[in-house]
């Protein structure tokens, strides 16, 4: 299973946080879907679509909680049979960030990777570049970004 | 010690009280969560209920792949503490974190109730 990541500094957290909590999928992106760093995905549609509903659970989970006159919600668990989804946010110097991670229920459990997602969010604001400025998604460059994003993410 | 809810407080109280005993819980066995914790201050019960799960949870495949049927009491003896655990038929595990001289025979028998009692 290969890990990469578009922005260097996530890579070494989601390695870890990845070979600590037994985690078979992971994505690392921006509150708006934009992917900093993947784990686990073979291919470039599967990126997308994890990240673009990833993103859009978020921002409605954190709209229900706005409703509700409460700060936004933690994290999210989801168990099925086999697998169980774990989505949470990171704030970070690079801005909010939102983890989604998929483990097998044989692998890993819902223990674990909220005990290595603390460390994870931990790791990920340690390393995050303090001086930078998040960069507004234009929708200008919003396709460019994409390819260059998943190119990188691909190996390609 | 932190509080437990009402009802699984009992269980608890009857594992803490030997002594030795650093703190008692009662986990989750298929999520690796705490449901329920009395533990000493400095006690990561998060990390204490993962390791208990994940741990549970390969045992009990490896008992079955074994033909030595589900499991019933384990014991993690470390430099400096011991786990030890019992599985309660409603997918309880109930946790004791121990000094490493503890009187494992009383609390597996102190265990054992608590389980009886969470069932």
């Amino acid at each position: 299973m290969t890990t990469r990541a578009v922005e260097a500094w996530t890579l070494e957290p989601l390695v870890k946080f990845v070979k600590e909590a037994g985690a078979r999928l992971v994505l690392v992106m921006t509150s708006a879907g934009q992917v900093l760093a993947q784990h686990g995905f073979s291919r470039a549609v599967d990126v997308m679509s994890a990240a673009a509903l990833g993103a859009a659970i978020m921002a409605s989970t954190e709209q229900i909680a706005r409703e509700l006159r409460q700060t936004p919600f933690a994290a999210l668990n989801h168990q099925g049979q086999r697998h169980g989804i774990f989505l949470a946010g990171v704030a970070t110097s690079r801005g909010r960030l939102v983890t989604l991670a998929v483990y097998d229920l044989d692998v890993s459990s819902l223990g674990l990777v909220q005990l290595f997602f603390e460390q994870l969010a931990a790791d990920l604001q340690a390393a995050s570049p303090k001086d930078s400025v998040p960069k507004q998604v234009l929708a200008a460059d919003f396709e460019r970004d994409l390819t260059d994003s998943l190119n990188t993410l691909f190996g390609r | 010690m932190s509080a437990a809810p009402a009802g699984y407080g009992q269980a608890l109280d009857l594992v803490t009280r030997v002594r030795g005993v650093r703190g008692a819980m009662l986990v989750s066995a298929d999520d690796g969560i705490v449901v329920a914790e009395q533990l000493m201050e400095g006690i990561k019960g998060a990390a204490v209920a993962a390791l208990a799960g994940s741990v549970a949870s390969r045992l009990g495949r490896a008992l079955e792949a074994a033909g030595l049927g589900a499991g019933v009491f384990w014991h993690l003896q470390a430099e400096q503490g011991a786990l030890l655990v019992v599985g309660a038929p409603s997918g309880i595990l109930v946790v004791a974190v121990a000094e490493p001289d503890v009187n494992v025979g009383l609390v597996r028998l102190e265990l054992l109730r608590a389980a009886e009692v969470v069932a």
